[in-house]
């Protein structure tokens, strides 16, 4: 089964649960009051519920593998940089995790050269300073210039997570 | 009409006032480049200044300078690296970003700031002339046609994919359409799909689902495909390059001047705005457009540029009718617009033009400023804003990654949504990679919660579905919305059993 198939299926499984949330699950919380409304918080979900299931089957069963994607050659998935990018999906989810424990500014610092480094940069000289730079910057427009609150620093000097 | 023109005039020829302007065109500007901050934040941070100005029309004028200046940043940021910060915009990087990675961004920022000029100009000029007369036809519009014009938007978005994307186009609108269910309902406030999570109480945020739809998967590629990224010096060789011919402007002419007054009136129209002008407008001149042009939209098409960029700034310009007029805000950015106003002790409404014609005229002769303004500071500023494109590869990507999880992160402080923005950005790769178009689903998403509201609301007022055959609007709209997605694929099953025919006959 190509991935556009396992696509098409995910989506489908996807629309049941969301249809058996929206047909069976949902109208259960709905106040009396409410149910006297002609239409309810769940109509619209129910509708397009029916309408994904049945496009879902279709691309399923009869659509798949008609238009194929143009952006990566199937034939030599080995030349592909599996390993960066994974890592860099790993760094992301490092940098939400640690945003608000190590405070904007350092945290912002080390994803961007974290991130440098994974894909191949060495010139800590120029990298560090710029990354440094940048995450400031960036602070001090967000919180000082436009007064959207940011923590720039770690936890720990606000006594507390 | 000639003498509120003239106080307009006199309001706004006066060197404070176009030093405000020039103000709010550029802060809007440079704001609006970065991703995560739209016009509705821009001018909900600038408002505290523009009251400390004291003076009504000046506010207004600052904040709609501040306007335009960030729906011409937002489409900057769309070109360069594919991060609409603006739903606005989502409609430019169809065309801009394939264009800037050929090599020619200097050229699609350059008919960016064209089609944006002339885009707003023609817009001040209608809304001059038609403003009063086109509030009587706005108001024609209800629910239930509001309700059929976004399905006929959406069927739209579907059918205009291409051959053989039809169904994978559909699928992806209303996995979009249910990824805006999640959170509470605007009916009875009822949580859904929440899974008990607190944070998906408010729903998935616009710029989270757009980043994790653009940002995100293109700088996955990047990463994963080496051959993708091209060398420094092959690039700031093109981009110097910011020069349309003769033959361009040519075929851009009638787009911009036909994407100008349908867009205008569109954004007339309260609730739909910018967005939908820009959609609708890259839809229709696709359509317009011979075979060949249609295959190069969605591949760095300089008509699929030039619409949606003349539609959405016409949109932003038409969507101060209602506004000004009536009184209603027709978009989240002018329903902001009204609060500063009435701070200002000014009210919007039917009366504005008389008793306070300086405040309306003001504002619309500043119109014409704001887009001069903009279109002078942006050209010769191109080449340094297109340079960011030949930031070497090991700089520009973890940047581009930064500032997608930053556009999420500021304003909200929510961890959650950063996770959710990674998810979906995997996911979204994924779909890329399979062919599955990813836009259709963001404008699901945008399109979802009005066409929910405005089909509930139908709903309650008719008591029952009669609002689908008893309204002949509402009828026509839906019927050709049907029409839109099934007519290309019984066009080709009639054309396909022609040539059975003519084989078995040869």
């Amino acid at each position: 089964m190509t991935l556009e198939r396992w696509l098409a299926l995910i989506f489908l499984i996807f629309c049941l649960v969301y249809g058996y949330a929206a047909h069976f699950v949902m109208d259960d919380a709905l106040p009396v009051f409410a149910k006297f409304s002609p239409v309810w918080p769940s109509s619209f979900p129910k509708a397009i519920s029916v309408i994904g299931i049945v496009l879902g089957f279709m691309q399923l069963v009869f659509w798949s593998g008609k238009h194929k994607g143009e952006e990566l050659d199937f034939n030599h998935l080995g030349q592909y940089q599996w390993k960066s990018a994974l890592s860099i999906v790993a760094l992301m989810i490092a940098y939400a995790l640690l945003l608000r424990f190590l405070g904007f500014v350092a945290a912002t610092i080390l994803f961007i050269s974290l991130s440098a480094f994974v894909l191949g940069e060495r010139n800590f000289k120029v990298l560090i300073p710029i990354s440094a730079l940048t995450s400031f910057g960036i602070w001090y427009l967000v919180d000082q210039v436009l007064g959207i609150f940011l923590r720039p620093w770690p936890a720990f000097i606000y006594g507390g997570a | 009409m000639l003498e509120g023109i003239m106080a307009g005039l006199a309001t706004v020829f006066s060197f404070k006032m176009i030093l405000i302007v020039i103000g709010g065109c550029l802060i809007g500007t440079f704001i609006g480049m970065l991703p995560g901050l739209g016009p509705m934040s821009i001018i909900a941070i600038m408002i505290p200044v523009a009251i400390t100005l004291g003076d009504p029309s000046a506010a207004l004028i600052l904040l709609s300078g501040v306007y335009y200046g960030a729906i011409f940043g937002g489409s900057t940021s769309s070109i360069l690296i594919n991060a609409p910060g603006v739903a606005g915009t989502v409609a430019t990087s169809f065309d801009g970003y394939p264009m800037a990675r050929a090599g020619q961004a200097g050229k699609a920022l350059t008919i960016a700031a064209i089609a944006s000029f002339c885009g707003g100009t023609i817009g001040a000029l209608l809304l001059m002339g038609f403003a009063p007369a086109l509030v009587e036809v706005a108001l024609l519009f209800h629910s239930a046609e509001y309700f059929a014009l976004m399905v006929l938007g959406l069927s739209a978005i579907a059918a205009f994919a291409g051959s053989g994307q039809v169904g994978k186009a559909l699928i992806m609108t209303v996995l979009g359409l249910m990824l805006a269910t999640i959170g509470e309902s605007s009916l009875f406030s009822a949580p859904r799909f929440t899974m008990g999570i607190m944070d998906l109480q408010s729903g998935i945020g616009f710029i989270t689902l757009a980043m994790a739809m653009f940002a995100l998967p293109e700088a996955l590629l990047l990463i994963l495909d080496l051959s993708r990224s091209k060398s420094a010096d092959e690039q700031s060789s093109e981009i110097s390059n910011l020069r349309i011919s003769k033959e361009e402007a040519k075929t851009i002419a009638p787009v911009i001047g036909r994407q100008s007054i349908q867009g205008f009136l569109v954004g007339v129209l309260p609730g739909a705005g910018a967005t939908i002008a820009s959609f609708l407008g890259y839809a229709v001149e696709r359509n317009l457009s011979t075979p060949e042009e249609q295959k190069q939209f969605g591949k760095g098409s300089i008509k699929g540029l030039a619409a949606p960029e003349a539609a959405n700034n016409a949109a932003c310009t038409g969507s101060f009718v209602p506004l000004l007029t009536l009184g209603i805000p027709g978009s989240g950015t002018t329903a902001i617009l009204l609060g500063a106003l009435v701070a200002l002790n000014v009210t919007p409404g039917p009366r504005l033009m008389v008793d306070q014609p300086e405040v309306f005229w003001g504002v619309i002769m500043s119109m014409y400023i704001g887009n001069f303004v903009l279109l002078i500071l942006n050209l010769p500023l191109i080449p340094y804003i297109a340079k960011l494109l030949t930031v070497p590869r090991n700089y520009l990507i973890p940047f581009v990654l930064f500032f997608t999880l930053m556009g999420v992160y500021i304003g909200q402080n929510n961890a959650t949504e950063l996770m959710i923005l990674i998810g979906l950005g995997v996911l979204a790769t994924a779909f890329r990679i399979t062919g599955y178009p990813l836009a259709p689903l963001l404008i699901g998403f945008i399109l979802g919660p009005m066409l929910e509201n405005n089909f509930s609301r139908s709903v309650q007022l008719y008591d029952g579905f009669g609002f689908l055959y008893e309204r002949p609007l509402t009828m026509v709209l839906l019927v050709l919305a049907f029409l839109l997605v099934a007519l290309p694929s019984l066009k080709r099953a009639i054309s396909a059993r022609k040539q059975k025919a003519q084989t078995l006959v040869e």
